[in-house]
């Protein structure tokens, strides 16, 4: 793992439909300035950047972190820019980290975005190229009948996902950030909403986000000068496997159990649910929470749902998920698994808000991407490790 | 942590410069294949590629590349939007952690899909998707124009125009030495392309792949006869806004070259996709006379983008495995004119 | 009750050549700064600035003799969104009429804001609302009238960005190679030969062991469908919504492929069910997958979810 690194300084902007009120570099600034000011420091104080997004072809930008060298105070310095699809907010923060653990920089600024209202979500992410081999579907089409194979392999009742949808809703109500914050949201709403690739409801998918966020992170040298306190990063892993192979498991993808087992092991995590305080888990689709625990060794295999409908997951459970709302609450692609990342930061510094878990002292940041088949994961805690 | 990190292992296409009729992946996957056998290696501690979306026309370009690695049991593997020269310095970075000794790095492009309605290549209006979207993308720029401006200002210090064609018919002369880049003739009495360069001036459209293997101490020096240590890596970004800089200078290729300890250079390999570029890098990175630039022919022979920069790194490291230099340095660059520039410095 | 019997003419009541009005010195200054493009309104003895100008406040007071340039930003108090205009409105598509208060100013100007072109007929935009930020646009030509801004219009907050990139794209020579047997009606795919797994479509390597591949093996177009999803938005590669699209393990293949389930409702649709490939008439065949409408159900018992459960 190399040196100490922590996380000093967090900054979102308000995510939202359309951001129609900033520009690219205003949406990203706003973030930056943010996570900046929590670190009591200035873009001078920064020695490299760390951008992250998914595909350029939301904004039609290409790599347009050129453009935003100057918007992020980045004159001068080094700048690099991370894509590994829906998982990149996770690997950015990863990139940057690892630039402070490597012992080559000590304050390290981390900003990961999207604009998606520049176009269209579904343009940009399945683009229909010629000369393809099968019939290419879009994020919901690719993943509903996984989640149907859960469900199958589980004989799990079929109102567990609108459990996840309703509690992570009412978690974003307690996040001003939150994109959507449906007051009053109940089952009823739930499930009074359309299929649109049965079996995921409406409302049990994400919606598409403007949004930035940003963490500044640094050296145990740089972090002990910190005006806020700091989340020390307790574990880091990337894991990759190939979408298409012959006997892959889709529903619980080897990847994912490998790169949770790597963090976990770096942190000393014997037992996720007992010594964790809550994660930050990616599910853009409400599914992915019972499939997630199994995944990330919160219970055994098929009991998952179990936990989900125990009430185990919710902000008052005894291992809150999502406590942000999540990825069903706000999702600009590119950032948000860098907001997983750092709520799971913000949770571990007592700076959670409305939304904090009491006495939150080791937290679990997770984001995926591509086809369930690229994983960044980190563990943070409040003490140093 | 570990510091000790070392090139043990490249490998590239036979560049071409028009369709193969391979896809990207299949491109790579031969590569790859090799610098496995150079190592014996199937397995990386750490893999790092580099690649452009919008070079293949869709998203995710990354994600097919990875069928070529052999990702199973699960890797350990990232992607930059960058030159796989990033990618090289992600994974220079991963290494200094300590706990792998191992890490694979490839980049891939294949240019020559880019092609207008007309036929000719598309290849320098895509570069100029990744300007200023409000001021500077939507007027109808493309890549060589840029370049031309920065050529201007440099030609404008009291350089001629023949101090251009000579860095183009040296790189030329190279790169038919070389059996992975092009086949191209001395430069002609073509006329410019866009004043102040001339079609020679201008790297050409190609396709290629390029892998290398990184390795720690031990484990470099069991995989490899004659490592080329990376003795430091840097890399820095500018102004984006051309009129905010100096454009007849590069004042970031020169902090990265500083900060990466440039001295005593032998050979060096320079990203420079035009030739004004090299002789301005050249300044920037205080390389005299009596320094070997691009003997591979550099990218005005043979231009993979994404995997060019990559490539500078390959070439500067076998000078090292061959035992035919002691002190390399490679350069990589992206950004309209020279924008962001990475500097990796190599001794044996 | 209409009376048909009473007899009828046009009239018009319009003074020949217009009214001529004199405007005094406020309305004066301010239409003389109007025709040189600037708004100015004028200082109220309460301190306040009256816009547009005249030469009284709000209690009848007169106003002061200084004008102040206020402006060129504006916000939008009320409106009214016309969808039909009349044919004396200034617009001759949808348009919005509406309280316009000039930074600077404690009062408002009714005038027109123009929000783009729209459909007659169409309903008030989204962003039309209390709060918008409007500038004036000037006619080129001004003569001193309240025209001379020929409506007002909301600040540049997007701009409309084209991007096309161009390509000519290749397959590849496995993509070719399995197009090229599905032109001639062939499911094609390559066997392993580390692990033995048969890959269709074939990749030309196996993306675990990571070697190349080239043993080809032919399967037929029956095969499994593992799981699927019925999707309710329209596609139209399919013949209807809802439609079903599925995992279909071809026999003999060791990997699903995505393809469309038709012939069936989509509520009957079940992981394990038998299908069939189903072709287009061999005369529209090319080298796309296109050939291959869809699968459909064949008569045979469903696949036991043992079977098919290593393949999801």
């Amino acid at each position: 793992m190399g040196e100490a690194c922590a996380v000093i300084g967090v900054g979102q902007t308000h995510y939202r439909s359309r951001r129609n009120d900033v520009s690219i570099a205003g949406l990203v600034r706003e973030a930056a300035l943010r996570a900046l000011e929590d670190a009591g420091l200035t873009f001078k104080d920064i020695d490299a950047v760390v951008v992250g997004k998914a595909p350029d072809l939301f904004e039609g930008v290409m790599m347009p972190e050129a453009y935003l060298a100057d918007a992020l105070g980045a004159r001068g310095k080094p700048m690099m820019r991370v894509h590994t699809a829906g998982s990149v907010g996770g690997s950015t923060a990863l990139v940057a980290a690892g630039l402070v653990q490597g012992g080559v920089h000590d304050r390290v600024l981390v900003v990961a975005w999207e604009k998606q209202s520049e176009s269209n979500a579904t343009w940009a992410l399945s683009t229909h190229p010629p000369l393809t081999p099968s019939l290419v579907v879009g994020a919901g089409g690719y993943f509903a009948p996984h989640i149907r194979a859960y469900m199958r392999r589980t004989g799990c009742p079929d109102h567990i996902g609108t459990l996840v949808a309703v509690k992570d809703r009412q978690n974003a109500l307690k996040n001003p950030y939150a994109h959507l914050r449906i007051e009053g949201i109940s089952r009823e709403m739930v499930e009074a909403t359309p299929m649109l690739w049965e079996p995921i409801r409406y409302l049990e998918t994400c919606p598409s986000s403007d949004g930035a966020a940003a963490m500044v992170l640094a050296s145990e040298s740089a972090a002990r000068q910190a005006p806020n306190p700091p989340a020390w990063v307790h574990g880091a892993a990337m894991r990759s496997e190939p979408i298409f192979f012959a006997g892959r498991d889709t529903v619980n993808p080897q990847a994912g159990k490998d790169c949770a087992a790597d963090v976990y092991s770096q942190a000393g995590i014997t037992d996720p649910r007992r010594d964790l305080d809550c994660a930050e888990v990616y599910v853009p689709f409400s599914w992915y929470e019972p499939m997630w625990l199994e995944n990330l060794g919160f219970c055994g295999d098929g009991e998952g749902w179990k936990l989900t409908e125990s009430g185990a997951t919710a902000l008052d459970g005894d291992i809150p998920w999502n406590a942000s709302g999540g990825v069903l609450s706000s999702n600009p692609i590119g950032a948000s698994g860098l907001i997983r990342f750092a709520e799971a930061a913000q949770q571990v510094r007592g700076l959670a808000g409305d939304h904090q878990v009491d006495g939150a002292r080791r937290a679990l940041g997770h984001a995926y991407g591509g086809g369930a088949q690229f994983y960044a994961m980190w563990v943070v805690g409040s003490a140093r490790p | 942590m570990s510091s000790d990190i070392a090139v043990v292992a490249f490998a590239q296409t036979h560049h071409t410069g028009e369709d193969s009729g391979l896809s990207e992946v299949e491109l790579l996957a031969p590569v790859i294949t090799d610098v496995k056998e150079q190592t014996g290696l199937t397995r990386f501690g750490f893999t790092c590629s580099g690649s452009l979306d919008y070079l293949a026309g869709a998203p995710f370009s990354f994600v097919s590349a990875l069928d070529a690695v052999g990702a199973w049991p699960p890797i350990s593997e990232s992607h930059v939007e960058m030159d796989a020269a990033w990618a090289l310095y992600e994974a220079w970075v991963r290494l200094r952690h300590g706990d792998i000794d191992t890490a694979l790095v490839y980049g891939f492009g294949k240019s020559s899909q880019v092609r207008r309605a007309d036929g000719e290549s598309g290849l320098p209006e895509l570069m100029t998707l990744q300007l200023d979207p409000y001021y500077l993308a939507p007027l109808g720029l493309d890549q060589v124009s840029m370049a031309a401006l920065q050529a201007r200002a440099y030609l404008e210090l009291g350089h001629k125009e023949d101090d251009l064609r000579a860095v183009a018919a040296r790189s030329r002369a190279a790169g038919r030495a070389n059996p992975y880049a092009l086949d191209l003739p001395d430069p002609g009495d073509d006329d410019y392309e866009i004043a102040p360069l001339r079609p020679h001036d201008c790297a050409p459209v190609t396709d290629g792949a390029a892998v290398i293997v990184l390795a720690t101490g031990d484990k470099a020096r069991e995989l490899c006869e004659r490592p080329a240590w990376i003795r430091g890596a840097d890399h820095r970004i500018e102004a984006h806004s051309l009129g905010a800089r100096d454009l007849a200078r590069s004042e970031s290729a020169a902090l990265a070259g500083e900060k990466a300890g440039v001295r005593d250079v032998e050979v060096a390999e320079l990203h420079a996709q035009f030739s004004h570029e090299e002789l301005i890098l050249r300044e920037a990175l205080g390389l005299g006379d009596d320094v070997r630039v691009n003997p591979s022919g550099g990218p005005l022979a043979a231009n993979p983008v994404m995997a060019t920069g990559l490539i500078r790194v390959g070439e500067a490291a076998g000078w090292i495995h061959r035992g035919e230099a002691g002190r390399t340095l490679a350069h990589a660059s992206y950004g309209p004119c020279l924008q962001s520039n990475l500097v990796c410095m190599m001794e044996a | 009750m209409p009376r048909s019997n009473s007899l009828t003419a046009d009239h018009s009541l319009a003074f020949p050549g217009g009214y001529t009005r004199s405007v005094g010195p406020v309305i004066g200054r301010f239409l003389t700064e109007l025709r040189d493009g600037r708004l100015v309104g004028v200082r109220t003895a309460a301190g306040g600035v009256l816009f547009p100008p005249v030469e009284y406040d709000a209690d009848g007071e007169p106003v002061t003799e200084e004008f102040v340039e206020v402006g060129p930003d504006c916000t939008v108090g009320t409106y009214a969104w016309v969808p039909r205009p009349r044919p004396d409105h200034p617009l001759d598509r949808p348009f919005a009429w509406a309280l316009i208060t000039p930074d600077g100013a404690d009062t408002a100007m009714l005038h027109v804001l123009d929000l783009g072109v729209f459909d007659l007929g169409a309903k008030p935009p989204k962003t039309l609302r209390a709060g918008l930020r409007v500038r004036p646009k000037w006619r080129a030509e001004r003569t001193g009238t309240i025209g001379d801004i020929e409506c007002f219009r909301p600040g540049v907050t997007a701009i409309n960005a084209p991007v096309r990139a161009d390509y000519r794209l290749s397959a590849g020579q496995a993509l070719s190679r399995f197009l090229g047997g599905i032109a001639e009606g062939r499911i094609l795919g390559h066997r392993c030969g580390v692990c033995g797994k048969v890959y269709v479509p074939m990749k030309g390597m196996c993306p675990v062991d990571g070697v190349p591949t080239t043993e080809e093996v032919e399967v037929p177009g029956t095969g499994t469908v593992t799981t699927f999803a019925v999707n309710n938005i329209p596609d139209p590669r399919a013949p209807e919504v809802p439609f079903v699209s599925a995992y279909v393990l071809l026999d003999g293949a060791d990997i699903a492929m995505v393809a469309l389930v038709a012939g069936i409702p989509a509520g009957e649709v079940r992981m394990g069910m038998r299908v069939r490939a189903v072709w287009r008439p061999r005369e529209e065949w090319g080298q796309t997958m296109a050939n291959i409408r869809w699968f459909e159900p064949v008569d045979e018992p469903d696949v036991p979810f043992d079977e098919i459960k290593d393949y999801l």
